[in-house]
């Protein structure tokens, strides 16, 4: 593919114009782009935009009970976010995970979530809390925009319902309710620079005893980041007891379809998924 | 041929323009092109960090970064942390600690060492071992690393303190 225009545009405004046409591929850390075009697994298109000067992108902020944070914000940035630390801990421990130094210093949240992988460590936390994403692109020359749940977002293994023209600009929710509680749990060979086996998100919140609000999430146990309905339909105003633990766990399993690769065996991920349900779990009851 | 574009930037404190493929990452431009080969080339994946270099200040791999990226932008390589009075205080600690063996993985770990002791917080065994888990050293002489980095950070060298498991 040979490349016609290279751009870095500064505002919003440029990069979406730039987009309109389609036929654009973005980076902004470069930390997936730049491996992925070099082995091949990833195609260079006639636009080559890089979106890491687009002003206004990058930064966590809180209106009420909405929290904003922009899709340049970086990993570092999470991780190091007293904001988030006091709402969402459970998105600072995904961050935590996330890589290596060098890579959470340039990675954007925007990016894992563009990348699609199934495994991708921001996209469990940010199931948990029922994300919206907000997307961007312009319609005829004025700016558009829209939201689509995250639950919605992913597609397949790298692939989104971003269209060619538009692009990812804020991830918004709301903070999650006094007495939330939330785990995430990924599974590796060693704690840096791995991409999850398995990962696992569950949060709720108990009251009277009851567990409430309950969300379950699977990273790389089916192609795309999931929502575990039947875990959560299996828990929703149960008592999170021993029985309820393992009948869940069992049925986390029947919400999973994990694949065959370098990094684990169907079967394997299938027990990890069970474990680690039965782990993350225990951790919040 | 792939599509070129001029960028300006500041390497170790000196102004440079430079005209780069816009598909090349940072470290082919710094070692190919600025021949500053203090910068390894390891496995060009993210993974090792032998690539280590300091982008505004805070840590990156240069072989996930564009080239072109670099525009605008102030870039520090293991040949520019030295001082007036020759190497660093942390580049003296990794010669006394012995913190070298083949020696390919050092400037993606005195770099990373660097970024840490930058950020001016105190630093466990812990913490440090933390901060240096995106570099690999393949002769695994990880201890003596983190002894230079923890001399560093207060300012005395602890040789013969290392008690902790590496």
């Amino acid at each position: 593919m040979t490349i016609e225009q290279y751009a870095a545009p500064e505002t919003l405004d440029e990069l979406t114009r730039l987009l309109s046409g389609g036929n654009a591929l973005i980076f902004a850390g470069g930390t997936d782009v730049m491996p992925q075009t070099r082995a091949g697994a990833r195609q260079f298109q006639p636009y080559l935009i890089n979106a890491s000067r687009v002003a206004g992108l990058r930064g966590i902020s809180r209106e009420g009970a909405r929290i904003r944070i922009g899709a340049l914000t970086t990993v570092t940035d999470i991780l190091e976010s007293n904001l988030l630390s006091e709402h969402v801990p459970v998105l600072v421990e995904a961050a935590d995970c996330f890589a290596s130094g060098q890579v959470r210093n340039t990675a954007t949240l925007g990016g894992n979530l563009c990348n699609a992988s199934p495994a991708a460590d921001l996209a469990i936390p940010l199931l948990l809390v029922d994300a919206e994403l907000e997307l961007s692109s312009n319609d005829n020359g004025a700016p558009s925009r829209r939201v689509v749940p995250i639950s919605d977002f992913f597609v397949a293994p790298g692939k989104t319902v971003l269209k060619p023209t538009e692009i990812l600009t804020r991830v918004i929710f709301d903070a999650p309710p006094s007495g939330f509680r939330a785990r995430f749990i990924k599974f590796g060979t060693r704690p840096a620079l791995d991409i999850a086996v398995v990962s696992v998100g569950v949060a709720g919140a108990t009251a009277n005893m009851v567990f409430a609000i309950t969300r379950v999430a699977f990273g790389a146990a089916a192609p795309t980041p999931i929502r575990g309905k039947k875990t959560e339909e299996l828990l929703e105003g149960r008592l999170l007891v021993d029985d309820t633990i393992l009948a869940a766990s069992s049925a986390a399993q029947k919400d999973v379809s994990p694949i065959s690769d370098v990094r684990g065996s169907a079967w394997y991920r299938r027990e990890l998924v069970r474990t680690l349900t039965e782990r993350a779990l225990h951790d919040v009851a | 041929m792939s599509l070129e574009k001029e960028i300006h930037f500041r390497v170790n404190g000196n102004l440079t323009s430079v005209e780069v493929p816009v598909t090349m990452n940072a470290l082919a431009m710094i070692r190919d092109r600025l021949k500053l080969t203090g910068t390894k080339r390891g496995c060009e994946e993210g993974e090792c960090g032998s690539c280590t270099i300091l982008v505004d200040g805070v840590s990156v791999n240069a072989c996930l970064m564009f080239a072109v990226d670099c525009d605008g932008r102030d870039l520090t390589t293991i040949e520019g942390i030295r001082t007036a009075e020759g190497l660093s205080p942390l580049q003296k600690l990794f010669v006394e600690e012995w913190a070298v063996q083949c020696g390919f993985c050092t400037p993606g770990m005195v770099m990373q060492g660097t970024y840490l002791l930058s950020q001016n917080r105190e630093m466990s065994v812990e913490d440090i071992k933390r901060g240096i888990e995106g570099n690999l050293c393949r002769c695994t002489g990880y201890k003596k690393v983190i002894a230079a980095i923890a001399g560093a950070l207060h300012a005395t060298p602890r040789r013969g303190e290392e008690k902790e498991d590496s």
